[in-house]
């Protein structure tokens, strides 16, 4: 048995949902591949090298993968699969995007978003937004995945020695191109691999109340998330969403602050170590779930909150 | 153009379901059952493309049961021309009902396919990628901006980093996330209206698609729960529970 996974990079470097992903891999068994495909890639590539665990690392290095185009790189992978009884990749935006469209071309299901791993065909993911947890079983020739991070601990980054050899495929499909991106930059932890994470909700009021929360998750070294209505209202990007269609965390500590605990909410948190939540609401469906709950006015709370911490 | 909406029927977004005792499912029994919010948006999408003008008709097509066809009055209610009801009783994998709406785009040749980014029972975010590949059109997933121009579709997409916008040349699939758009309410007038529309039921026979599945579902169970946990009187207990007692600070 050999397994493909599917790197995932971001500006030069190895994006930590790789190591759990391979992490994933390593519980199914057999040896473990790494795709590296994208544009002027060969620095990561020597770095994914590095990965515990990864025996052999190969790299797509052309100008048709850049951006990750799925109508380029999907048919890449399937010319690939054919040597592999697995191919795995994060459940991020991009193994989202492109998984499916190598299952399909493949003719085989996709499995989505694993938290565990049962034996090599076995598998356990969540359902109706983590609600039930359901136990598939696939007879595909070749098994596509993709894999929540948050179910699986990283692999060590370093310490490993694979071999890396490059793979002269080209697919552009020619119908599909990249225009642009607006990328949120923060100097805060990365959400999905932050220790910590303060989330706000409606309860915020506005953007700039937000600051609130930014002085106390920089005094704590955490990363900043949000419920749908804090995105919706605008209060904050998108990307900062935590829950069911948004991000899925699974911190040490989760600070839930004027956020009431919908169904699509907590599917995105409920795995945290520890939940705390403060809301003026005692009613409110989150002190469900919270480990420590605390009925304040968040805006008296908080900065008191930084002053002690 | 022409543009087809596939939408499906889903366990309604507010109701916590609960896992059967013989853990083969979840029970939806006499559970609210309602349109998947995700297709409610690309629903209204295409309704939106029609009224700029661009969208000459709205086919919505469903692949379930043939309780699916509330679903699809509701789409019609909502602005779509006329529907198809691909039946089928038991629940599909997203690659059977990508094959099904394959065999639909075959038939109808629309111009653009808007189907919701995941339904919010399976999870699977599968479906729209998995059309894109089998029609070989190009993809907009998780689209929070549509655009045409020409024969170019402009598509701003959610990812993990922010937004990204790539261009497609038509035909393209395109899944919607929550921010494309704010679906209307039907009114009364255009629920009754809808009643008139034609709505066509076919079987994944007659489109001579094999249903067939490389996955089953072996249990299903419930969650580990969460223990209760307490109430804290004030923000200097709270940091000494968190300090002393979770040591998480």
């Amino acid at each position: 048995m050999t397994i493909l996974v599917i790197a995932e990079h971001e500006a030069g470097a190895v994006a930590p949902a790789t190591l759990n992903t391979v992490a994933a891999a390593a519980k199914i068994g057999g040896d473990v591949h790494l795709l590296v495909a994208g544009a002027n890639v060969g620095a990561i590539a020597e770095a994914a090298a590095k990965i515990a665990g990864v025996a052999k690392v190969l790299v797509a290095d052309n100008a048709a993968y850049e951006h990750a185009l799925p109508e380029n790189v999907a048919p890449l992978i399937v010319e690939l699969a054919g040597n592999y009884s697995h191919v795995l990749a994060p459940a991020s935006t991009n193994g989202k995007n492109i998984l499916p469209r190598v299952a399909a071309q493949l003719d085989v299901d996709q499995i989505s978003e694993i938290i565990a791993v049962e034996s090599a065909d076995t598998f356990k993911r969540p359902i109706y937004a983590g609600n039930a947890i359901a136990t598939v079983q696939s007879s595909a020739a070749v098994k596509v995945i993709t894999v929540r991070a948050t179910g699986f601990d990283a692999v060590a980054s370093e310490g490993g020695s694979a071999s890396v050899e490059s793979v002269a495929a080209v697919h552009d499909a020619g119908n599909s191109s990249f225009v642009g991106e607006e990328l949120a930059k923060s100097d805060r932890p990365e959400l999905t691999a932050a220790k910590i994470v303060i989330s706000g909700g409606r309860g915020l009021q506005n953007g700039d109340n937000f600051k609130h929360l930014y002085t106390l998750a920089d005094k704590l070294g955490a990363a900043v998330g949000a419920s749908r209505a804090a995105v919706d209202a605008g209060f904050v990007p998108n990307d900062m969403q935590v829950g069911q269609t948004g991000k899925i965390v699974a911190p040490q500590l989760y600070i839930a602050v004027g956020i009431s605990g919908a169904i699509q909410h907590l599917a995105g948190m409920k795995d945290s170590k520890v939940i705390v939540a403060i809301n003026k609401d005692e009613e409110a469906p989150i002190f469900q779930v919270a480990d420590y709950g605390l009925v304040a006015d968040l805006f008296e709370a908080i900065p008191e909150l930084e002053k002690l911490v | 153009m022409k543009v087809l909406v596939a939408v499906k029927r889903v366990v309604d977004y507010n109701v916590k379901v609960r896992v059967k005792a013989d853990n083969s499912g979840v029970d939806l029994a006499n559970v609210k059952m309602s349109m998947n919010p995700f297709c409610e948006i690309a629903v209204e999408e295409a309704v939106r493309l029609k009224e700029k003008g661009v969208a000459s008709e709205i086919i919505a097509v469903a692949v379930g049961p043939t309780a699916a066809q509330e679903q699809l009055r509701t789409a019609l209610a909502l602005g779509a021309d006329r529907a198809i009801l691909v039946e089928h009783a038991d629940e599909l994998n997203s690659l059977a009902v990508a094959k099904a709406l394959k065999a639909i785009v075959d038939k109808e040749q629309p111009q653009l396919v808007i189907l919701g980014k995941q339904a919010i029972d399976s999870d699977n975010n599968q479906t729209g990628q998995m059309l894109a590949a089998l029609t070989g059109f190009a993809q907009g997933t998780f689209a929070s901006k549509v655009e045409v121009a020409g024969d170019t579709l402009n598509v701003t997409r959610e990812i993990d980093g922010g937004l990204q916008t790539v261009a497609l040349k038509l035909p393209a699939v395109v899944t919607t996330d929550l921010r494309l758009n704010e679906p209307r309410y039907a009114s009364l007038p255009n629920i009754m209206k809808a009643k008139k529309k034609p709505l066509e039921t076919l079987t994944a026979e007659a489109l001579g698609v094999a249903l067939t599945s490389t996955t089953k579902t072996l249990k299903v169970e419930a969650p580990a729960a969460r223990s209760a946990g307490i109430k804290v009187k004030s923000v200097a207990e709270l940091v000494e529970k968190l300090k002393n007692e979770a040591k998480v600070i």
